[in-house]
């Protein structure tokens, strides 16, 4: 089979999947889960072959060196719209680390949705389960964890998630890139809202869908605009065409004096900033923790999440039309503002949660606000490098925090006390002794999303956008992310100190238990990836190891589009920033937290004062949205609509109804009776009763009219037969 | 068979009256044998109608299957009848709803003989309309679709509620619905009607073909009867226009809607959305723009705007409701608001690319629509079956008890929303894309519908499917069951073709690709 054929072939085992769980085999668990696992596990293999058949291609990414084929699909007028497959550099990068992490993914979710444990007592659909009571040998009753009720569903689901991302990112096209895209909203959607009978879930569910839809309307319309404009949607025929930016760069429109490009770009972009979370767009993602942690992992890391930043990267050309390399265009200034701001506004509000969670769902925003400034100061490569790193260690983080979170609950079941939130740091503490594993990989994780120097993923990818933003002379965005990345790194040792270092805090804590197999493996694996990714990104000028180890990804991914970007010149100065940051705040955050007892107050309360709430409830975002929009949506679907329709347009129709009426009437009193009627007498007095009777008919017999209707048609049916 | 090659359009139109006709035969006491062979009349429509299909030859231009007969010599109007891709399209789904919605049906009980005549009666009456080459067959047809509907929601509507009119008048809701239904489509009827004698008396034909040729090549600074022609085609296009727009309807016309849907009972919402709302569409499609291009041209603007304001006002009102009904109903709106720009987007530069464009995403957008608003009124239908109340208040939680239901419903309610996969989203996108570029600031705001069109859907699913169970419906008498197999055989073809078309909607628009290239 050509390379091609297998790339259309991706997307389709975890889409078979779906089907066959939902239609057929959602009864066994078993089975249910074996079809999903596989499916994840064939389109990862598919994504090797391709893969490794990718960077086998010398130059590939220049011209004729892409693996692609596409077939007709909507007609227009004279021409076709035309969908098909494309793997170029980028696409390849983005295959290998989505089937990586996809698959791991599906493979945490067999233990982490207590696959073997019992049926629960009380669990029922749309709940997370409570756990079963069984009996052993001696006769003693244990309280152990029990199966999840949707256990089939949930593997159906993440099919479906897996199919969209796939698809998306397979695609050759802004419109089969946009159908992965929506695919991925509906099962976020699922997902967020699998325990659908928590209203917290539900309404969580609803805000991601609505939210992200908010970008996506405009994402369409740029793809109207961009799709009228060119005549195509293909990304080679656009991006990698000289002569079709140039046009896109050179045309102005009147909005803002913006370029045509940077018109579409910003209105595509608006896609990224409610798929990625952006400020001010961000609101959704922090809720959608309410899903199952493994659905967090997918959201987050693997796929819906990642896929703003993968189509930012896409739409470089149009966002950086004109752009030469000085000063930034508006489009671009507009990017690495909303990155930039993101990246340090997410990052205070992290340093005030609890919700073992909701500090990663924070840090994800926060770290993809770096990847959107990173595409607006014009550096895609380092974009897409920590992209892919992140994707990594967030995907472990947020495994392990499941693990972790299932461990709570396993001493929540030992000691009934169900008032214990498992998902609280404060309850947790020194969970180093009770679940090695997860507490080893978690460290490795936390020290890659740190930066933690030269050994993890995440130092060199970071590392790549601050030296980016210093090498083009972005003052503001360099010192805005580096203060972030400080953040990042207290906030991140804060978390590990809480969760793991220590002495327990809780009764609860002290009987966690380290979790299966199914659980632990995909944190290993990922964990290798979170340390050893970062290898294949040295710059060439590092002291030390530049040189030693080639820049690969850099001139891989530099393939993939005309202009190849040049790394920037090293210099101390990032790189200095960048080893002060990550030690300084992973240092920092220890030592505030190492000593912290359970019943005490968070140690950043009182430096912090007032603005310390104000973290805690996230700068009150949600709370002016419920004010504003949601209020004005409210009123006008609420108030205004129906004042329009039933007051206006049908007391419209109402009063000539009534006039109608009172003319009918008029005439009749005034005329037809005394008038008419005394003069021509009984004969037309005597129809006019008969009127009235007549008007009875209507309320009852419809024999009558039926009979009316089938004579009309007979009387058609024999004119017609009369005329042949 | 030859008879068949020859006579198909008519076989296809009059087959529901020979099925009605055997329906009245039949034993009123017999509702069994009369349920199934309404079914069993309308299906065999369908398959004639699949034979069609495969018969049609897309490449043609103009009509095929031509029929023509003598009718009404003094007037010079005939009989005639043909078929080309638009039409097509509409047959298709005519002829395909019909049999779900009678198959919907067969929970009636209540004077069921009469029920099903109707039904098939107004089946023949929406193939008139849709297959009519000649302006008074068309208009007969048009008339004749309305009453039985008037009966189907007059008689089998919902028997509870009340209306208060002005003055403390109060009369039952269906009687106030099917008589707004009624006298609303009349009254665009009568401009209809009076536009097609001035077309007929000026020409002395009815036939649609030569009417278009003689009228758009009138000499534009000619006089008609002492008027400039200008003036006489704006006057003759507004009247057209009219009729069409109430039965889209477009806004603000379109308040008989949700009233009419509420009361109608399920399958008669099920054809009232899927298949008469496009007898509007379908005018403007084969009348106004063919015979009117200029005036179309010129007034493409107000048409832009009435469809976004349908767009957009249908999406907050759908969003507004607490009513499980009224709620798809005002998706109606809409949704066919997207026909109408589509339309009138096209209408600014006709035979452009843009223009086919977004003329193919309206008519796709029509037979979707067709679809996906059938399959909602049929699953709000199931429900209400049920429980016997459609305020989304007094639901709640329901997935756990009906988790095919459920699945279904999600499902449909996606098609509906417009998401990538499923049909819905084909046409909404190729409707944007051709109205971009002729009519961008109208787009962009039809676009704030499409934000509101997944807020009143997931509403939707959130009131009926998720949150904490409501109790009453868990035990007891009042317990739900689940969606029985009638009912997903109902749902099944409906839900294949949303997501073959959303996957695959290649051979369906190469069809209507080559018949809107061929008209415009």
């Amino acid at each position: 089979m050509s390379i091609e054929n297998l790339i259309w072939l991706i997307p389709l085992p975890p889409l078979l999947a779906f089907f066959l769980i939902i239609l057929f085999t959602n009864k066994w668990k078993g089975l249910s889960h074996t079809i999903g696992v596989s499916a994840a596990g064939l389109s990862f293999i598919g994504s090797m072959i391709v893969f490794f058949s990718a960077i086998q291609v010398e130059h590939f990414g220049e011209g004729e060196h892409i693996f692609a084929s596409s077939i007709n699909w909507l007609p227009t007028g004279e021409g076709f719209f035309k969908i098909g497959v494309l793997i170029d550099p980028f696409s390849a990068v983005t295959l290998f680390f989505v089937a990586i992490t996809i698959f791991m993914i599906f493979l945490y979710s067999v233990g982490y949705q207590n696959y073997g444990q019992p049926k629960g007592d009380h669990d029922h659909m749309g709940l997370p389960p409570h756990g079963a009571t069984i009996v052993d040998e001696h006769g003693h009753s244990h309280a152990v964890l029990s199966v999840e009720p949707m256990y089939s569903r949930f593997f159906a689901f993440l099919g479906l998630f897996a199919f969209g991302m796939y698809t998306l990112v397979v695609s050759d096209n802004l419109l089969t890139l946009f159908v992965g895209w929506e695919i991925m909203g509906l099962c976020s959607y699922l997902l967020i809202g699998f325990w659908f009978a928590k209203p917290s879930a539900r309404d969580a569910a609803i805000k991601a869908f609505l939210t992200t839809r908010v970008g996506d309307v405009f994402m369409l319309l740029g793809l109207a605009y961009l799709y009228s404009v060119t005549g195509t949607l293909n990304y080679r025929d656009i991006f990698y065409n000289a002569e079709v930016m140039h046009h896109l760069s050179e045309t102005i429109t009147p909005i803002f004096g913006l370029s045509t490009a940077g018109l579409i770009g910003l209105l595509l972009f608006i896609g990224t900033i409610g798929k990625s979370a952006q400020w001010p767009l961000h609101i959704w993602l922090p809720d959608a923790m309410e899903g199952p942690t493994p659905v967090s992992a997918m959201i987050h890391a693997a796929t819906m999440v990642s896929a703003g930043v993968y189509m930012a990267i896409r739409i470089f050309p149009l966002l950086t039309a004109g752009w030469h390399g000085h000063e930034l265009t508006p489009t671009m200034t507009f990017v690495a503002f909303i990155g930039t701001f993101t990246a340090i506004f997410s990052a205070t509000i992290a340093l005030a949660q609890n919700d073992i969670k909701k500090v990663l769902a924070y840090s994800t925003i926060s770290q993809l606000g770096f990847m959107i400034a990173a595409v607006g100061i014009g550096a895609y490569v380092a974009a897409a490098f920590h992209l892919i790193t992140h994707a990594f260690f967030k995907a472990l983080l947020f495994l392990g925090s499941g693990s972790v979170i299932h461990g709570m609950e396993h001493g929540i079941l030992h000691t009934g006390n169900h008032s214990v939130d498992p998902q609280d740091m404060k309850n947790m503490g020194g969970l180093r002794k009770k679940m090695p594993i997860t507490f080893w990989t978690f460290l490795i994780g936390g020290l890659a999303l740190s930066g933690f120097p030269v050994v993890t993923a995440g130092f060199w990818s970071k590392d790549e956008i601050l030296a980016d933003a210093f090498g083009h002379g972005q003052w503001v965005v360099f010192i805005t992310l580096a203060v972030a990345a400080f953040m990042t790194a207290f906030y991140t040792m804060r978390q590990i100190t809480m969760t793991f270092l220590g002495e327990p805090r809780t009764k609860e804590a002290e009987h966690a238990h380290e979790t299966t197999w199914t659980m632990t493996t995909p944190l290993v694996v990922l964990a290798f990836f979170a340390v050893t990714f970062g290898w294949i990104g040295v710059p060439e000028h590092f002291p030390g190891l530049g040189g030693v180890l080639p820049n690969w990804f850099h001139h891989f991914v530099s393939g993939t589009l005309l202009e190849h970007p040049e790394s920037v010149e090293f210099s101390w100065i990032p790189l200095g920033t960048s080893l002060f940051v990550a030690l300084g705040g992973l240092t920092l955050g220890w030592f505030v937290y190492k000593d912290y007892k359970a019943g005490q107050p968070d140690p950043l309360e009182n430096p912090f004062g007032k603005l310390y709430p104000v973290l805690q409830n996230k700068w009150y975002f949600d709370e002016l949205y419920s004010a504003t929009f949601y209020r004005l949506a409210d009123w006008i679907s609420g108030v205004f609509t129906p004042f329009m329709d039933q007051v206006v347009i049908d007391g419209i129709l109402h009063f000539f109804a009534r006039s109608t009426g009172v003319i009918g009437n008029t005439l009749r009193d005034k005329f037809d009776k005394p008038i008419i009627n005394e003069l021509i007498g009984d004969g037309t007095a005597a129809l006019v009763q008969k009127g009235q009777v007549l008007k009875y008919l209507q309320t009852g017999r419809v024999q009558s009219y039926l009979f009316g209707t089938v004579s009309a048609f007979i009387v058609i049916a024999a004119l017609l037969y009369y005329f042949f | 068979m030859d008879f068949l090659n020859t006579h198909l359009l008519t076989t296809i139109l009059f087959f529901p009256v020979l099925t009605a006709m055997i329906v009245w035969i039949l034993p009123s006491d017999q509702v069994k044998a009369i349920r199934w062979t309404a079914f069993g009349g309308s299906l065999i429509a369908f398959i004639f109608s699949v034979y069609l299909w495969m018969n049609f030859d897309p490449n043609l231009a103009g009509y095929q299957f031509e029929e023509q007969y003598i009718w009404y010599e003094a007037i010079h109007s005939t009989f005639h009848v043909g078929i080309d891709g638009l039409s097509l399209t509409m047959v298709i789904l005519t002829t395909l709803l019909t049999p779900l919605a009678i198959l919907a049906s067969f929970g009636i009980v209540d004077r069921v003989k009469a029920y099903m005549m109707l039904f098939l009666f107004l089946e023949t009456g929406m193939l008139g309309v849709f297959l009519a080459a000649d302006l008074i067959i068309f208009f007969v047809f048009w008339e004749i679709g309305l009453v039985p509907m008037y009966f189907l929601i007059n008689q089998w509507g919902n028997p509870k509620g009340e209306r208060e009119l002005w003055g403390g008048i109060k009369i039952s809701s269906r009687n106030y619905a099917s008589l707004k239904f009624m006298v609303y489509t009349m009254a665009g009827s009568l401009g209809l009607l009076l536009a097609i004698q001035l077309l007929g008396v000026l020409f002395r034909n009815y036939d649609l073909v030569y009417l278009t040729q003689r009228w758009t090549s009138l000499d534009p600074n000619g006089t008609l009867m002492g008027v400039s022609t200008a003036t006489v085609k704006t006057i003759v296009f507004w009247a057209f226009v009219i009729a069409f727009a109430l039965k889209v309807p477009v806004w603000p016309f379109h308040t008989w809607l949700p009233d009419a849907h509420t009361e109608a009972p399920t399958a008669g919402s099920m054809i009232l959305a899927g298949v008469l709302l496009k007898l509007g569409a379908y005018g403007f499609l084969r009348l106004v723009l063919p015979l009117f291009p200029e005036q179309s041209a010129q007034y493409a603007g107000w048409m832009a705007f009435l469809a976004t304001m349908a767009i957009v006002f249908g999406a907050f009102a759908a969003y507004g409701q607490t009513d499980f009904k009224k709620l798809v109903a005002y998706s109606s709106v809409n949704h066919m608001g997207f026909v109408l720009l589509g339309i009138a987007a096209a209408a600014t530069k006709i035979g452009t690319e843009d223009a086919t464009i977004a003329l193919n995403g309206a008519v796709l957008q029509m037979f979707n629509h067709g679809l996906s608003a059938a399959g909602m009124f049929f699953l709000v239908g199931v429900i209400y079956e049920r429980t016997h109340t459609r305020n989304l208040e007094d639901f709640g939680g329901l997935f756990p008890l009906v988790p095919v239901y459920g699945g279904i419903l999600i499902f449909t309610s996606m098609a509906s929303l417009g998401l990538p996969g499923l049909n819905g989203f084909v046409s909404e996108f190729l409707v944007v894309r051709g109205s971009f570029p002729l009519l961008p600031i109208y787009t962009s705001i039809a676009i704030i519908g499409l934000f509101f069109t997944g807020a009143y859907i997931l509403k939707g699913i959130r009131k009926v499917l998720h949150g904490p169970l409501n109790e009453h419906w868990a035990h007891g008498e009042h317990k739900l069951t689940e969606i029985n197999l009638r009912e997903i055989i109902v749902m099944a073809p409906l839900m294949a073709l949303m997501l073959y078309i959303g996957i695959w909607p290649t051979g369906l628009l190469d069809v209507i690709n080559k018949a809107m290239s061929a008209l415009f």
